[in-house]
């Protein structure tokens, strides 16, 4: 292998080109990057970056250990097919790289609500996109946050600790039910009104008023809140339309095996946009989880170069976490369809505030999540303690 | 000098955090004492909540590991050290010296007895 053609140039295409040079390869690598920017870290967009609390050079994601990476950058360029058999990627301007690998870790980017959006409406997904929310987020003004995902709770949260007057509307009855389930993501979804923040569930968006600036989200209950600003955190789609054509299986996402192996020999594909299977579930999953895209690279790369790479066991267990409020919210595992959730420490019920922990069991009764909030220590824990079921 | 405690205060695995010019965890590798800065270089959280496996630490939030002796981290996403602090035994009370300069390699304050 000489040749490898990495698409994306976030997280997840940055640590495939270390995992590569650190497992030894030398040849040829080159790096396609739809934004201008070197990459990045994304989390911070929704809570230090946004907050003002760091700066652009603080989240970048290469330091000087990376100047020995050798990597070809192509950025602000973009992919716009794959001829999967012949590993041949073509570029918006016409190049076409001919490669003896391709590594897919295009991402995926934020849903809009349909139609033309007016000036003042956001989604919260790029550097760019993050400039320009936080020029609008000023002292005083009223945001609606659509959606009360973890984007949007994060925004939320930053938001009011600036200064401005924050709604959040929720299509469901319950915050983060998806994820967490009803008990739970009930008891996160408490620190937005603790906080002062107004949470309005179970209620749609009917459309926005305002133009050419936004004035207003008009609920489907009859309701209008005003706004000054509005940020739309409805989820992400992952980018894989230009794959359309390319051989290659596509299903919510590219379909890989555990390693990160697609249908198709030397393609492979990492981090948001990969679909692939989790040994922790037994299924496939597609996680956009900044753990996942950091760690899945490796595996991948040595996949690559027909060598092996354990990760440590508590790798395995899908993780994440939230900063809202001041408070650290981390999880790992997942919830089991007809499973139930125990509370180990705290009270959920009582106040988030005071931080919990709890696990999510199975039907059986066995422990296949854990849930906490300022709880980092037994956390951590039950992470390892999860990672004994694989 | 910063008075942590009585060395049974930190049993062997665990780690306790006092307060120097910034925050400073203490941990107890099977008798020896290490003491580290709390903060993850990489992104706000406190070391002494992290898992200790041998002389490393892994970060709580997002694994980065950190070995305890020299305060460097052993890969991504950590990119900067913690600073180390050499820890002093005066009988069974542990002080945390935090003059050492950052990335010097300290030797472990042994549990055994008076290391000055």
């Amino acid at each position: 292998m000489r040749d490898v053609v990495v698409v994306g140039a976030s997280l997840a295409g940055l640590a495939t080109v270390r995992a590569l040079r650190d497992q030894g390869f030398e040849g040829r690598i080159v790096v396609v990057g739809e934004e201008k920017h070197a990459p990045y870290d994304r989390p911070p967009l929704s809570k230090e970056y946004l907050g003002g609390t760091a700066s652009e050079d603080e989240i970048g994601l290469t330091g000087p250990d990376d100047a020995g990476l050798d990597v070809e950058w192509r950025l602000g360029r973009t992919a716009t097919a794959l001829d999967g058999p012949g590993r041949v990627v073509t570029l918006d301007d016409g190049e076409r790289l001919t490669a003896d690998a391709v590594v897919l870790a295009t991402g995926a980017r934020a849903r809009t609500l349909p139609g033309g959006n007016p000036q003042g409406v956001h989604t919260l997904r790029t550097l760019d996109d993050a400039r320009a929310l936080r020029a609008d987020l000023l002292p005083g003004r009223r945001l609606v946050v659509v959606g009360a995902g973890f984007i949007g709770a994060e925004v939320a949260s930053t938001a009011a600790g600036l200064g401005l007057a924050v709604d959040i509307v929720e299509a469901a009855a319950v915050p983060l039910g998806r994820a967490l389930g009803p008990e739970m993501g009930t008891a996160c979804g408490s620190l937005h009104e603790a906080n002062g923040v107004r949470l309005h569930r179970a209620v749609g968006v009917a459309g926005l008023s305002g133009d050419p600036r936004v004035t207003g989200v008009r609920l489907d209950d009859g309701r209008e809140l005003p706004a000054d600003v509005v940020v739309v955190g409805i989820g992400a789609a992952p980018n894989v339309e230009w794959l359309d054509g390319s051989g290659l299986d596509l299903d919510d996402g590219v379909v890989t095996d555990a390693r990160g192996c697609t249908n198709l020999p030397g393609v492979v594909a990492v981090g948001d946009c990969a679909n692939s299977h989790r040994d922790y579930t037994g299924d496939r999953l597609r996680l956009e989880h900044w753990t996942n895209a950091l760690q899945q690279p490796a595996v991948a790369a040595a996949a690559l170069l027909g060598a092996e790479h354990a990760l440590p066991s508590h790798h395995a267990v899908p993780y994440f976490w939230s900063d809202q409020y001041g408070h650290r919210i981390q999880f790992a595992g997942h919830r089991a369809a007809g499973g139930s959730v125990r509370v180990e420490e705290g009270d959920p019920a009582a106040s988030a505030g005071a931080g919990f922990l709890a696990l999510f069991l199975d039907s059986s009764g066995a422990p296949v999540g854990v849930l906490g909030v300022d709880r980092p220590r037994p956390f951590g824990r039950w992470r390892r303690e999860l990672a004994k079921r694989v | 000098m910063i008075f942590v405690g009585e060395l049974s205060d930190i049993p062997v695995g665990e780690s306790v955090r006092v307060q120097g010019s910034v925050a400073i965890a203490v941990f107890n590798v099977d008798g020896e004492l290490f003491a580290i800065d709390d903060t993850c270089t990489h992104q706000d959280a406190s070391l002494s909540d992290g898992w200790l496996e041998g002389c490393a630490v892994e970060c709580p939030l997002h694994a980065a590991c950190f070995d305890l002796r020299t305060g460097r981290p052993s890969g991504p996403p950590a990119k900067t050290p913690v600073r180390t602090h050499a820890v002093v035994f005066d009988g069974d009370h542990v002080y945390v010296d935090e003059t050492v300069p950052v990335g010097t390699e300290v030797t472990a304050g042994l549990a055994s007895g008076l290391v000055s």
